[in-house]
């Protein structure tokens, strides 16, 4: 604050008194807009749980299986090693976190939530080291837990909005972990058998698995948005990455060819829609959409008159295996999920990073987030706004692209028709919900992974739920998510808008 | 005292006093930019010697802002030359005139809102550790060495939308000086500055050019010129029209920049004030972020009176008139003409009560830039009759009422079928007055109703304002220009931080004002500006310590 827009300090100490005596502060008061949003939100879904996981809850108990490991004297090493660091972690977060409470200093975000974090996989670890193989609740008492829990955490919403007084933040993080846990027991309990129970190993692995080529969709979204130019395109690109890749892997007989024919199929959907929203101008939404449905076309052309005409030719493309990365894998639960992927799995991981850093702690970030933020004021610096869109919008469409080979090369093994299954516009929305963060997009998309493969284990077993209903799920979490759960995003300033010089 | 044209043949040699290592001289030699078929700059020629204040005069749309964007490499000439030390140079682009040693502050900062001052300072010159990894720390010592020099006091760490537009343009000028500008474009830089700022502003120029900077200033408003210059090229309709001293009075250098005797008085008899029919109690406007941006406020216009809000951009002035036309959702309190309570109301309704409005964005609120001037005319009374029949409309009455108003207000124009975007600013805002003053008003406001003028233009339309205010009608003036406020009101009322500082008379002088505007109280203020007259008996006459008052008391 510079001392120009404030009055001498003398004359600020004299009228101090006379300004907050009387009605003035009571005033101040009354007028405050009032949000009930959150009260209501959490009352209506706390009403929800207490009728499904209280009311509709049956008297079977819902299984966790936890130990799945191929070499159990290799998993319990593995899990003392994740034991003793996972608590150094924790202890060492906590202790920063607490002290930088007590000193005043500033609590960055990511500490509570790597705090969690270590705090959850101490947590597993811990099961692997007891061997717990598999963890059974009575859904009918853990139900109306939940439920209580729930209602007790909307009344204090409530009882917190009567005052003006502010929601804190790990209030609707609690409050959906604890829907997750009500959730889940109440849908496991339902299934068909007598003792029903999932792989928590194989719900996570496949959320992880499935989660890839939206991640790799939501960079795309990030690297375009952040500098300006909104990327609907995003569908198109995986589905022509998956279709490249997999007719390129298999005229040449090699996979990684095949990825690499995914990225530059991606960039050229990108160029498509850089030349004609970036140079020419065109609105950016409608050239995306127009891609989408022109990519759609020529596939499903090619398809059916190539690629069913000719399968063992065009569309057997060989796999890109899983690797597992050695001790690593080992740890309980974790290992499996994450140390066991593809190449494409691994250069998700390496994606992520790369962008966060190279977003957020280099010159080329910089100058990205500048011309997506004030095209002008970056021009005025001497950046030139258009090729550095350009640029972005490319490298954008390489990475969708390569994640639209995981269609082919990871997880199916030829390619069909409109396999992407709209998967570039939930990537879309991972985005958002992420708030325009290749972290955020990253978990985000992980969600979004985990509702989807939660549906398809949920239809195995069977559920009281129809199965399509299920199938809403990641869909229906898609809308709550950008409708409002993420609170006040906000996009890149420019984004979407062309750049025309002078 | 105005020397004509060619300025060009100010001999090199003459001034030498200040140059100092690494200062440079600027010349541009026959600078012409065409927009199509506007002429926006037609063969300027200008030199801005070392370690002078150059002042670039002229009216909104003389082709001042144009000239620097060649300048700074923006935009691209259509003919001329620039020259550096007199050797030419061609700019493709910003970098390539920071690189020369050109550095420009804009009108509209140029600024990253939601990026740190550190950040904006390196954006584009940024200092980077291996692997292109950002290393700001080299630039926060920058700006701290800077800001200890020039006493700036920014925090680099601060982001910059958090800031006052006052240090923001310290931020600015900062990003200038880190890339060791020797050349300062200042653009319209006390648009946006209260009156104290601006002083601050000027003893900053002040110490700039002592460190042998040149600073070329633009700005249409005539005291500052006068105050900072050294000297003065007046500018017309894309044309250089002269040189001028800083010596000059401000009726030649007015007379100048708009090219015929004008006379910058307003002549108005004292208001004829009668009973008090407009009143607003405790008027109060939230935002979404739950900010009070009107807070509290109560004051009464009586017929025949205009009282001005006064205030620097963004305290609430916006607000204020959107809440009282009824456009502004989260108001409340009480806002009542001849008794009627009008918030709440709709828009209709209020107009209907008989409130004419002319807002501050007169292309964005105020007309319909594709539609005809006719059109434009009854905007508001489209449905009523004689306009209407039924659910028709009548064109040939609509024409008929648009030729009379376009004859009564002199709006100069082929046809009054023509698209009210292709006017000029002045015609537009007569027209937009034309539409507003034709009714019976109980209430008239008028918010920023010569933004972007002409001089002429605002000589007229200062003029129906009084003329509306000797009909009888209260009046409300919204304006950010403080001379404009002090020439039209009866009375002041000063908004700040959407609270009432103070309503005053109109006879108050400019440096109680300028404090009010910072938030002083009205007596507070008054105390403190006679204090400072007792030790300072003509503050015009020694600019220097004025500004090192100006730096003290505030």
């Amino acid at each position: 604050m510079s001392a120009t827009s404030q009055p001498p300090a003398s004359q600020r100490t004299t009228d101090g008194p006379a300004q907050s005596s009387g009605p003035a502060g009571v005033k101040t008061g009354t007028a405050e807009l009032v949000s009930w949003k959150a009260g209501i939100g959490l009352g209506l879904l706390a009403v929800l749980g207490v009728i499904l996981f209280g009311f509709l809850a049956n008297t079977k108990t819902a299984g966790f299986r936890i130990a799945e490991a191929r070499d159990p004297n290799a998993s319990t090493a593995a899990a003392w090693v994740t034991l003793v660091v996972a608590l150094a972690a924790a202890a060492y977060l906590g202790y920063l976190w607490t002290n930088r409470r007590r000193t005043g200093a500033a609590v960055g975000r990511w500490i509570p939530a790597t705090t969690v974090a270590a705090v959850v996989v101490l947590g597993l670890a811990a099961l692997g080291v007891a061997r717990v193989e598999k963890i059974a609740l009575p859904s009918m008492a853990l139900g109306w837990i939940c439920s209580v829990l729930l209602l007790a955490m909307a009344a204090y919403a409530c009882f917190l909005t009567l005052p003006h007084r502010r929601i804190p933040g790990w209030l609707g993080g609690v409050f959906a972990v604890v829907f997750l846990i009500g959730f889940m027991v109440w849908i496991v309990a339902g299934g068909r058998d007598a003792e029903p129970s999932i792989s928590l190993g194989g719900l996570m692995a496949g959320a992880v698995t499935l989660a890839v080529p939206l991640v790799f969709g939501s960079l795309s979204g990030v690297l375009c948005e952040r500098v300006g130019v909104v990327n609907i395109a995003i569908e198109g690109q995986l589905l022509l990455g998956a279709f490249s890749a997999a007719v390129v892997a298999t005229v040449t007989g090699n996979v990684y060819l095949g990825l690499v024919s995914a990225a530059v199929a991606g960039g050229l959907v990108s160029l498509v829609l850089a030349v004609v929203s970036i140079k020419y101008l065109v609105n950016q939404i409608i050239v995306g959409v127009v891609l989408n449905v022109l990519i759609s076309g020529l596939t499903s052309f090619l398809f059916s008159t190539l690629l069913t005409a000719d399968p063992q030719h065009l569309n057997k493309p060989g796999r890109l295996e899983p690797v597992d990365i050695p001790f690593l894998v080992d740890i309980p639960v974790i290992g499996p999920i994450l140390f066991r992927q593809s190449l494409v799995g691994y250069l998700m991981y390496v994606a992520v990073i790369v962008v966060y850093v190279g977003l957020f702690h280099t010159k080329w970030g910089l100058r990205v987030r500048a011309v997506g933020e004030h095209p002008q004021a970056a021009d005025t610096v001497g950046i030139n706004v258009n090729r550095t869109r350009f640029r972005n919008v490319l490298m954008g469409g390489a990475v969708a692209g390569i994640g639209g080979s995981f269609f082919t090369l990871v997880s199916v093994d030829a390619f069909s028709k409109d396999m992407s299954g709209g998967r570039g516009y939930i990537a879309l929305a991972a985005m958002i919900f992420g708030r325009w963060n290749p972290i955020g997009a990253f978990l985000a998309a992980l969600l979004f992974g985990f509702a989807d493969n939660l549906q398809s284990i949920i239809t195995i077993i069977g559920s009281p739920v129809p199965s399509q209903f299920m199938a809403m799920l990641p869909y229906a979490l898609t809308v709550i998510a950008v409708a409002g759960l993420v609170g006040r995003s906000r996009p890149p300033a420019a984004s979407g808008i062309p750049y025309v010089k002078g | 005292m105005i020397t004509r044209c060619p300025a060009a043949d100010n001999a090199p040699d003459q001034i030498h006093t200040h140059r100092l290592v690494g200062v440079l001289k600027l010349e541009l030699r026959g600078i012409t930019k065409r927009f199509g078929s506007l002429i926006a700059n037609d063969h300027i020629d200008l030199v801005v010697e070392p370690g002078q204040v150059h002042c670039l005069l002229g009216e909104n749309g003389a082709g001042k802002s144009t000239l620097m964007n060649v300048l700074y490499g923006l935009y691209d000439p259509t003919e001329g030359e620039i020259l550096i030390d007199g050797k030419p140079v061609v700019f493709k682009d910003p970098g390539q005139a920071m690189a020369a040693g050109i550095g420009m502050v804009h009108q509209h900062f140029m600024l990253i809102p939601v990026f740190t001052v550190a950040e904006n300072v390196a954006l584009g010159n940024e200092a980077t550790k291996a692997a292109g990894l950002l290393n700001l720390e080299s630039t926060r010592r920058k700006i701290r060495q800077i800001s200890e020099q020039y006493g700036f006091d920014v925090d680099p760490d601060a982001v910059v939308e958090d800031l006052p537009v006052g240090v923001q343009q310290r931020v600015e000028i900062i990003k200038a000086l880190v890339r060791d500008a020797e050349v300062l474009i200042l653009d319209e830089p006390t648009a946006v500055l209260t009156p104290q700022e601006t002083d601050e502003l000027l003893d900053i120029i002040r110490q700039l050019k002592r460190d042998g900077k040149s600073i070329v200033f633009i700005s249409h408003k005539l005291r500052e010129v006068k105050d900072i210059s050294d000297t003065i090229t007046v500018i017309r309709r894309g044309k250089v029209v002269g040189q001028a001293e800083p010596t000059a009075s401000p009726t030649e250098l007015a007379s100048a920049m708009v090219g015929r005797a004008v006379s910058l008085t307003l002549d108005k008899a004292p208001a004829k004030t009668g009973e008090v029919t407009f009143k607003v109690r405790h008027l109060t406007v939230i935002d979404h972020n739950s900010q009070h941006v009107v807070d509290d406020l109560s004051f009464d216009i009586a017929k025949g009176e205009v009282l001005a809000i006064a205030g620097v951009q963004g305290n609430g002035q916006t607000e204020l008139t959107e809440a009282i036309l009824g456009v502004q959702p989260h108001a409340s309190g009480s806002i009542t003409l001849d008794g009627e309570e009008l918030l709440g109301r709709s828009v209709k309704h209020v107009l209907g009560a008989g409130v004419g409005f002319v807002p501050e964005d007169r292309t964005l609120d105020g007309l319909v830039g594709t539609f005809s001037i006719s059109e434009n005319m009854i905007l508001d009374l489209y449905d009523k009759a004689p306009f209407a029949r039924g659910v028709g409309m009548k064109p040939g009455v609509i024409a008929d009422n648009a030729a009379k108003k376009v004859e009564e207000f002199d709006v100069r124009t082929p046809s009054v079928s023509a698209a009210v975007g292709t006017l000029s600013g002045g015609n537009q805002q007569k027209v937009v007055l034309a539409r507003e003053l034709s009714r019976p008003l109980r209430l008239f406001i008028a918010s920023q109703p010569t933004r972007g003028l002409d001089v002429g233009s605002i000589e007229f339309v200062h003029k129906r304002v009084i003329a509306e205010r000797d009909h009888g009608t209260p009046v409300m003036i919204v304006s950010t220009e403080l001379d404009e406020v002090m020439q039209l009101a009866d009375r002041i009322a000063v908004l700040y931080r959407g609270r009432l500082v103070g309503i005053v008379p109109a006879t108050t002088s400019r440096d109680v004002l300028g404090l009010m505007m910072a938030g002083v109280p009205a007596n507070e203020a008054e105390a403190s500006v006679a204090a400072h007259s007792d030790s300072r008996p003509t503050p015009a006459a020694v600019p220097d310590a004025a500004g090192r008052e100006g730096e003290t008391h505030v």
